[in-house]
């Protein structure tokens, strides 16, 4: 027997397939369906050996059609399966969205709670391998405006192992966002084959009482290098990781505020319309507005399609400096 | 030509005529406002889904369009619990939260009429998927009109469908407009059937008003699919008598045009043929509309004795 909290270095892309070939073993109507996941093991080879194992009736590569993967999967789902697919890009959602957000989102609700969508769509998001304005964009904002929809973004490796089993067992739509700039970095993964993270539950990465940061995604990682920084100064930063985009777990959030008086709300996609202006203003509507000593912050990427060049691309999106500035700009030290 | 049987025609018929009541029922409640919301209908249409819904086996599926009740009739829905929906009451299908374009018994296999034209397409590649996964030999039906063969949907699922055989039988009703724009104007081939060729799913074209042909084709059809043979692509030639939905003005097309349709209705030629065969006497045709009929009234009643949605119900069942 596995020691049950025996963990196990690996890379964030590997623990997603270890937890999504844990559960396609541990459940026969879970299937995964998208373009070139089969033989070619995905463009980031994330499903590297899973044909060997599940064979093509479980692995099925489709045709460039992400209309007809999405579509497809909701219709598998609300008859009885458990499908898993891949967009190769979260920007190909854009092809998807009409099953994604006028089907797959509302069938529970709108007959009346008669019927079940338990699907994952696995997004490989944002910017860091100068792909381009049509390769690199965190549409997140977007999945999160659609009530029925769940949207998480796993962090760490651990996370992503335990965050794909929850959205697998999960009866609902859950956008499964990853980012690509995480897939190599490498962490302790429980192998515990019942380990998940709950969904719709924010978490604090790290306690602190002078300034709160919220961050997820490839931000999280450079909010916790700036907090480590600015600990040599003596600020504690608290940082706190949503997970759950939507709907998002605000209560840490606001009892954080209540303690630090200072919020800054941090991620990759454009600041406009972003999820860090909902935080923002929920802050603004909460108990926690009376405690802020400073106006909030929000670091998110510049409201330009991200542009190939890598200086470029890095230029538009937060980096750690950013923390570690946008700190002391709120503490009032610059 | 097949022979049906009387067991088949009898159903058959009342069946047609419940969903011509149903339909001239909803235009009733609609002109003395107890419906309010856009409603649109299939008058004219009813061979299509009431025909091919009785050539299904039982277990199979059916997708649906925002033109659905005659479908929904044919598949066996409870005409109840339609109307109630359709009057947003608490005993509808959907508990009043989706109408008219969102009726659906998913449990059963009905997994819904759509709002989306072109939605059901994929929809039902999804479901085919689970038959054919779970080997339990059963067929999707898919109802789309002519319009919805102009989304990128349709080509997308038709072509996987074709790809992983998956055991589908689209049926396009055509009514010769997409809303109010002529079939000449929004595609450039005669037959929709063609279509099917660049799949490499077989096509074919029938008569929507001809319940002996769309049994027979449908059945071919579904049993080609049950076979592991992959989709078929059936079209049906057809015609609504009443406009695109409850407020169109039909600016589109001369009344010449709807009366010669009319000279073609199906349910008209349903009764004709059981005339002149002698299936049913006069007077067992009379018996069977007025059961059709007083079938829908008591829908009208039971969906008007029913309860609104309590008000706190909104927020549930957003998640499951």
């Amino acid at each position: 027997m596995m020691e049950i909290n025996e963990m196990k270095k690996m890379k964030y892309r590997d623990a997603i397939r270890l937890g999504m070939t844990e559960e396609m073993r541990r459940d026969d109507a879970v299937i995964f369906l998208g373009e070139d996941i089969g033989r070619y093991g995905g463009a980031f080879g994330l499903s590297a050996g899973m044909l060997d194992e599940f064979g093509e009736e479980r692995v099925l590569d489709t045709p460039i059609s992400e209309a007809a993967i999405v579509g497809t999967a909701v219709g598998a789902a609300l008859t009885g399966l458990r499908p898993v697919c891949e967009m190769m890009h979260m920007d190909f959602v854009t092809l998807g969205m009409d099953a994604l957000v006028n089907q797959g989102a509302k069938m529970h609700y709108m007959f009346g709670g008669q019927a079940q969508v338990p699907l994952v769509l696995r997004l490989p998001a944002g910017t860091g391998d100068g792909a381009g304005a049509q390769h690199s964009q965190s549409l997140e904002a977007w999945l999160c405006h659609v009530p029925g929809l769940k949207v998480v973004t796993p962090s760490t490796p651990a996370q992503a192992k335990g965050l794909i089993k929850a959205a697998i067992r999960d009866n609902n739509p859950v956008c499964f966002i990853e980012p690509k700039a995480l897939y190599q970095t490498e962490g302790l993964v429980p192998l515990d084959d019942d380990y998940t993270i709950e969904i719709g539950k924010t978490l604090i990465e790290r306690p602190g009482k002078d300034v709160t940061i919220v961050a997820y995604g490839t931000l999280l990682a450079k909010a916790m290098e700036a907090a480590a920084f600015l600990e040599e100064e003596g600020i504690e930063v608290e940082i706190i990781n949503p997970v759950t985009l939507y709907p998002m777990d605000m209560q840490p959030i606001v009892e954080s505020v209540i303690k630090t008086g200072r919020l800054i709300v941090a991620h990759e996609a454009p600041k406009t319309g972003g999820v860090g202006g909902e935080i923002a203003a929920r802050i603004a509507e909460s108990e926690a507005f009376d405690y802020l000593n400073a106006p909030i912050l929000r670091l998110c990427g510049m409201d330009v399609p991200i542009p190939y060049s890598k200086e470029l691309e890095a230029s538009v999106v937060p980096q750690r400096n950013d923390f570690v500035h946008g700190v002391y700009r709120l503490l009032n030290r610059e | 030509m097949i022979e049906l049987s009387e067991e088949i025609l009898l159903r058959m018929y009342y069946k047609m005529n419940q969903a011509r009541f149903f339909e001239e029922k909803v235009e009733d409640l609609l002109k003395r406002g107890i419906i309010d919301e856009t409603v649109y209908l299939s008058k004219g249409e009813e061979a299509t889904g009431v025909v091919s819904g009785l050539a299904l086996e039982k277990g199979d599926l059916v997708s649906m369009t925002h033109r659905g009740h005659a479908q929904a009739i044919g598949f066996g829905l409870d005409v109840n619990l339609m109307m109630a929906e359709l009057l947003g009451k608490s005993t509808g299908y959907c508990k009043g939260k989706g109408g008219s374009l969102h009726i659906a018994d998913v449990l059963n296999g009905n997994i819904g009429a759509n709002g989306i034209v072109g939605g059901g397409f994929t929809l039902s590649c999804g479901a085919a998927l689970t038959q054919k996964h779970k080997k339990t030999g059963q067929v999707v039906l898919c109802f789309a009109g002519d319009g919805a063969t102009n989304e990128g949907s349709f080509h997308e699922a038709m072509n996987l469908a074709s790809v992983w055989k998956l055991p589908i039988v689209f049926l396009i009703e055509n009514n010769l407009y997409g809303m109010s724009t002529p079939i000449a104007k929004h595609m450039n081939i005669e037959n929709i059937s063609d279509r099917g060729a660049g799949y490499n799913i077989p096509g074919l074209t029938i008569d929507g008003t001809d319940f002996l042909e769309i049994y027979d084709v449908m059945t071919k059809s579904l049993r080609y699919a049950r076979a592991g043979r992959g989709p078929v692509l059936v079209e049906a030639k057809t015609y609504r008598f009443c406009g695109h939905s409850s407020d169109d003005p039909q600016v589109y097309r001369s009344t010449e045009e709807v009366q010669q349709w009319q000279e073609k209705d199906p349910l008209f030629r349903l009764k004709k043929y059981l005339q002149e065969n002698r299936v049913f006497t006069g007077k067992q045709l009379e018996t069977i509309e007025g059961e059709a009929k007083s079938s829908i009234e008591q829908a009208a009643e039971f969906a008007l004795e029913s309860l609104e949605p309590d008000i706190t119900t909104v927020l549930e069942d957003v998640y499951a």
